[in-house]
């Protein structure tokens, strides 16, 4: 396909809190409902959105469960309203009002604003490699703000990713998680705010250039596909026996080959990676996974072609 | 107080043995590096007992937050490490008393009680923070010797990780954290680390840090003469908060990317302090330059603290050792007299 056409882009809707102490995304999201001039683009209905509000009133990661893990088909057509979790509520509230997937009331475009503990960078999250979309946004941002590159450590790259999110069940087309890190959980710091809002703002630019008619060349995009999740060693009882090593904390998006320190136990012990070749390991030590036995998460890097895209 | 009473052999300050410490994780139930060293030194000890050696201290390993390390959150409840003032401790208790003032009785009763002879010798309570401090100790008093030996026994030990020595002015009466409970004590405080998070290297700074301070106690107990010094103690003067919005109290400003990591180094008056989610820079209107620590520490923004000031004093330090049992009997029989 040398050219890709879709329909315009009207309502774009920018989430919020979907974990509660995830800050950047809860402040701007927060600053946007009460002036929302920043996010305005003609001809494009901009929706700010905070979609776990509990969670974020006790600055937690969820209530009851994962709210992004929670968009399953069984959760959405369940019944018992007040007795479900928290979040499978939100879940359904959130399908009715910007979904559901398929119907002419869904949104176009939603950004799912998230925060991590790894040393990530910034990085945006998408379903698939065919995402012409999502990917001709994604160039036109690095080629458009030189910043990026040198405001952190990371320029942005692109994760497939398999699991079970807002993603998938809600809309037909361009959904992105954007993850930006490092920075605690429950802290709001002065460069990640600042590198979150600046994506938005050249990726609304994008929408409304696509929207004006605006044909986007083919380009190539380097990506980075998930393989697999590698826990923490642990004991027989469940419990880390290690640490992340040293040499492997904070080096996402860096090379990790076989031999290359991984772990570190608690009495001093390195423990090696033994894979078959060299990966890309990426949500290195991300806190909210340790509950999911989540250390990190390998990937491959690619290089992806996307074609040409332009309004229909 | 105790530790400031000039009982002099010569130029030494001879103090009482320490015969018993404990060493506290979990206070706050999302700081892992205590969590975790603490259910290291649990199974170490295990094995130690087994193999029947004998300490001439003995040292208590206390998880003192289990429901909150259970899941993973810094309290159920309240803070437990603001349930340790007297008043909490005595005071009338209810069946619906929050976990955590129930936990500070249990805690009180075990290492203390407060206050009595028969309270531990030490409590060192093992704490992270978000902020950029390095390895601090923090304790109640700038003349404490045990706490500044100890301190300056691990700068001697540890000449590659950043320390400070931070003095909270808040009288006994007032004192209201866990290393309150024991005749000595302080909190040793590692960062940055996310809560929630292991990162090694903090991990092992903990674990070498505590190493040290057993080692300490062994020299210490066993008569060792650790010799005068100084020590550049950080007394707390005040707290700023963030700025908020009068109706929702949600802050409208972060911590500027100029402050941002730069804790215990100078900060001026007119320097940036805070940037408003609109661009603006707010700036520092004190007069008097002090030193930020503790800035972006995300358990202080529901205290409305944004970071903490502090003066810097040199501190002289006397030489101390430990009284000898023929020291100690006669001090108890003065004791005794004196009463008489």
């Amino acid at each position: 396909v040398s050219l890709a056409r879709f329909d315009e882009a009207r309502r774009v809707a920018i989430f919020g809190g979907t974990h509660g102490n995830e800050m950047s995304g809860v402040t701007l999201v927060n600053l946007w409902v009460k002036n929302g001039s920043e996010i305005q683009r003609k001809m494009v209905d901009t929706k700010p959105f905070i979609t776990n509000p509990r969670a974020v009133e006790k600055c937690t990661r969820y209530v009851d469960t994962d709210l992004n893990r929670a968009f399953t088909p069984e959760n959405l057509s369940a019944l018992g309203e007040g007795d479900l979790p928290y979040e499978v509520q939100r879940a359904q509230e959130i399908n009715r009002i910007f979904g559901p997937k398929g119907s002419p009331e869904a949104y176009d475009v939603i950004f799912d604003l998230h925060n991590t503990t790894s040393n990530m960078g910034c990085t945006l999250i998408l379903e698939s490699s065919k995402d012409y979309f999502n990917l001709q946004m994604m160039n036109y941002i690095k080629v458009t703000d030189i910043r990026l590159k040198s405001l952190l450590k990371a320029s942005i790259q692109l994760v497939e990713c398999c699991f079970t999110s807002v993603n998938i069940v809600l809309c037909d087309w361009f959904i992105a998680g954007l993850e930006v890190g490092p920075q605690p959980q429950g802290v709001l710091r002065s460069n990640i705010f600042e590198a979150m809002r600046v994506i938005l703002k050249h990726a609304l630019d994008f929408i409304e250039l696509f929207n004006e008619g605006v044909e986007f060349p083919t380009c190539t995009v380097e990506v980075f596909r998930v393989l697999e999740r590698i826990d923490y060693p642990r004991d027989a009882n469940g419990n880390i026996i290690a640490m992340v090593h040293p040499n492997l904390q904070d080096g996402d998006w860096e090379p990790l080959n076989p031999g290359d320190p991984m772990f570190l136990t608690f009495d001093g012990k390195t423990l090696h990676y033994q894979g078959s070749g060299t990966i890309y390991p990426t949500f290195i030590n991300e806190a909210a996974y340790y509950e999911k036995q989540q250390a990190f998460v390998t990937t491959r890097r690619e290089t992806l072609v996307a074609s040409a895209i332009r309004k229909a | 107080p105790l530790c400031c009473k000039p009982e002099k052999r010569g130029k030494v300050v001879c103090l009482p043995r320490l015969s018993r410490v404990a060493v506290c994780g979990g206070t706050h139930g999302n700081e892992l590096s205590g969590v975790y060293l603490v259910r290291e030194l649990l199974k170490a000890k295990d094995i130690v007992m087994e193999e029947e050696r004998e300490e001439p201290a003995s040292v208590l390993m206390v998880l003192a937050n289990p429901r909150a390390m259970q899941q993973c959150r810094r309290y159920v409840d309240t803070d437990l490490n603001r349930c340790f003032t007297h008043a909490t401790l005595n005071g009338p208790i209810s069946d619906s008393a929050p976990y955590e003032m129930t936990r500070s009785r249990e805690l009180n009763a075990m290492l203390g009680p407060k206050g009595s002879p028969g309270a531990v010798d030490l409590v060192c309570d093992l704490h992270n923070t978000t902020a950029n401090m390095g390895l601090c100790l923090i304790a109640y008093s700038d003349c404490d010797w045990i706490c500044l030996h100890i301190f300056k026994h691990l700068q001697r030990q540890m000449p590659d990780v950043p320390m400070r020595f931070i003095h909270f002015d808040v009288s006994s009466k007032e004192s209201y954290s866990l290393d309150s409970v024991g005749k000595h004590g302080f909190a040793m405080e590692i960062g940055p680390q996310p809560h929630g998070v292991v990162r090694s290297n903090i991990y092992t700074a903990m674990k070498d840090g505590v190493q040290h301070m057993l080692d300490w106690v062994r020299l210490f107990n066993s008569g060792t003469i650790f010799e005068a010094g100084f020590v550049d103690v950080f007394t707390i003067v005040k707290n700023i908060d963030y700025p908020r919005d009068s109706e929702t109290h949600n802050i409208t400003a972060t911590i500027h990317p100029q402050l941002q990591d730069r804790d215990f180094l100078l900060l001026h008056p007119d320097d940036a302090l805070f940037q408003t989610f609109s661009g603006e820079t707010l700036r520092y209107k004190g007069n008097e330059p002090l030193y930020p620590f503790f800035v972006n520490e995300c358990a202080y923004y529901e205290k409305g603290i944004a970071l903490s000031l502090a003066r810097k004093r040199h501190v002289v330090v006397p030489a101390i050792r430990a009284q000898t049992e023929a020291e100690r009997r006669r001090d108890q029989q003065g004791f005794a007299s004196e009463e008489e």
